[in-house]
């Protein structure tokens, strides 16, 4: 096993490739420490997200990647034994304040599996809108817009819109995920954190979604988990590599791909361990 | 490993493959020789209710009151009624609470207090249903002072809602967390995920539960003789006794005459086809698959054709 570099603090200080103050931040992870029980998996990580830009986590099983996706959007909150500290800002306001309900963030916040899920009783039609039609939302107009819509930006829109009222399980594992990035933007959110999107899905399904990706960056910030560098590469701005709990390092995606500062984060690019 | 080795090995496991299909064989054999030793009770029932009973059943005997002792006259129709008006009120009252309960304990149940509610409800469904029927006797009876519908619905309620609890429990708790936290993810509350989205998924377990309980209601006699104590009348209002198949069966059952021993008979085949069209109707009505689709559809339009 690699052993751990002891100046990761300097190094992502000193590393002047990540996104400037002058950048606007959507959000900022201070010091994030996420335990399981006593067990760290993630340990006092610092991350900014600029604004409308794709961050992409990397690093190999069990480094934590997840689990601090996760914690963007307080999912922690349903684990039994997970505890979450530091500071998780969403323009200004920690996540995690008392006083915050973190329904309100969360639909600032979409998000979507590593696993297609939609929901099972639901056609294609009532999972894009479940976010809004049980929150209240009735308006048929509305809701007929915003479906043709988020399909249309989850390129799914072509192959379904004259079965919209199918359900959704009848779609295939590729359909169903770009079914639920529909369902994840229909609530109009801000933020979209992604979970290895594209882990089960084949290669023309990963290059849709990838695609996808790359135009809703214009809109929103997004935050993506992957084992996949090269899909890192070709979507993402900027990539923070994570190992055993730890942010090794964080800089612009080409630069942290063409030239590692640290030692670790090398030998994972280049394929040597992983 | 190597080369030789594997091959050993590969060697090691083609061996024995006679035996162990003799053995596959066998284990089917018996699997299947236990499935039949199961239903031989259970068709021999039916067989024989079904001969006994179709002879005694006519329209009279379907809708009249019992005629005199041992004449063979009259009908059950009382009894069908009161059936009907017990598992109703039972079920109105059980299936609510035994939903809610189980909503509690899968969704909510991970603290001292909902443990100790799901042991006294393991517990309570296996209440001998007399002391239920004892229980309803001394809270309901004794106090308001004559036998009723309420004090028989309670009781029934009492056995129904501890499995109704249970088994909706464990259908939630099917649905897999990864809907929660899609739900969770596009910011509704708690209940609505619980509501919209789990209960949805998990219907067909449940309903399999109430019509379980239903079917388990729907045969009880001891405490329905504490209870409503069975009469020989139509249903009058909801503070007299009442009659109910159950009842009626184990009167009948008692008579040395043969005429009203065929008419048992018939009691028990008109109590077996009730449950089994509650069954098939509410399963039809209300359970998913392919079929909530076109059944949800079929209501929409019709709904849509109305307005």
């Amino acid at each position: 096993m690699a052993t751990k570099p002891d100046t990761i603090e300097t190094q992502i200080s000193s590393t002047k490739d990540i996104p400037t103050v002058e950048d606007k931040f959507k959000m900022i992870a201070e010091n994030v420490t996420i335990s399981y029980g006593d067990k760290p998996a993630v340990k006092d990580v610092t991350i900014k997200f600029k604004e409308k830009s794709v961050t992409a986590l990397i690093g190999p099983s069990g480094c934590g990647k997840t689990t601090f996706l996760r914690c963007l959007n307080r999912m922690h909150d349903m684990t039994k034994n997970a505890k979450v500290e530091g500071k998780v800002m969403i323009d200004g306001i920690d996540l995690y304040s008392k006083e915050i309900d973190p329904i309100y963030h969360r639909r600032k916040v979409g998000m979507v599996f590593q696993k297609p899920n939609p929901f099972p009783t639901m056609s294609i039609f009532d999972n894009v809108t479940a976010g809004l039609r049980l929150n209240g939302v009735r308006d048929k107009k509305i809701l007929n817009e915003i479906v043709e819509d988020t399909l249309k930006m989850a390129y799914l829109w072509d192959e379904v819109k004259d079965d919209l009222k199918k359900p959704a399980v009848e779609l295939s594992g590729g359909q169903q995920q770009r079914l639920c990035i529909a369902r994840a933007l229909a609530i109009q959110p801000e933020v979209l954190l992604m979970d290895e999107p594209a882990s089960a899905l084949d290669p023309i399904a990963t290059q849709k979604i990838e695609e996808t990706i790359t135009e809703l960056k214009k809109e929103f910030t997004i935050i993506i988990v992957t084992h996949n560098m090269q899909q890192a590469v070709r979507v993402s701005d900027y990539t923070g590599f994570m190992y055993l709990g730890d942010l090794i390092e964080f800089r612009e995606t080409k630069k942290l791909f063409t030239d590692p500062k640290n030692e670790l984060t090398a030998k994972y690019v280049q394929g040597q361990f992983g | 490993m190597n080369v030789n080795k594997r091959q050993e090995y590969r060697t090691l496991f083609k061996q024995n493959v006679e035996r162990r299909l003799f053995v596959d064989k066998i284990v089917r054999l018996i699997v299947i020789s236990c499935v039949m030793i199961a239903i031989i009770p259970l068709g021999s029932i039916l067989v024989e209710v079904f001969k006994n009973g179709l002879a005694a059943i006519s329209i009279e005997f379907l809708t009249e009151v019992p005629g005199s002792i041992g004449s063979g006259e009259g009908g059950i129709g009382p009894a069908i009624q009161g059936t009907l008006i017990v598992i109703g009120m039972a079920s109105m009252i059980g299936v609510p609470i035994g939903v809610l309960s189980g909503i509690f304990l899968s969704e909510f149940g991970d603290n001292r207090l909902a443990k100790s509610v799901r042991f006294f409800n393991d517990v309570f469904m296996e209440f001998p249903s007399i002391l239920l029927g004892i229980f309803a006797f001394l809270v309901i009876v004794l106090v308001l002072g004559h036998f009723s519908v309420w004090a028989g619905a309670f009781a029934l309620a009492l056995i129904m809602f501890p499995i109704v609890a249970r088994t909706t429990e464990e259908s939630l708790k099917m649905v897999p967390v990864t809907y929660r936290e899609a739900g969770m993810a596009l910011g509704l509350r708690h209940w609505v995920v619980t509501v919209r989205i789990v209960l949805a998924a998990a219907k067909n377990g449940m309903v399999t539960g109430v019509l379980l309980s239903v079917a388990r209601i729907g045969g009880e006699t001891a405490p329905l003789i504490m209870t409503i104590l069975g009469s020989s009348l139509f249903f009058s209002n909801f503070d007299t006794p009442m009659d109910a198949l159950p009842l009626r069966i184990w009167r009948l059952s008692l008579l040395p005459y043969d005429s009203a021993q065929m008419q048992g008979w018939g009691a028990a085949l008109v109590l077996i086809l009730i449950i089994l069209a509650i069954n098939i109707g509410v399963r039809t009505l209300v359970l998913n698959k392919d079929d909530t689709y076109r059944f949800g559809k079929m209501i929409k339009e019709k709904i849509g054709g109305i307005k």
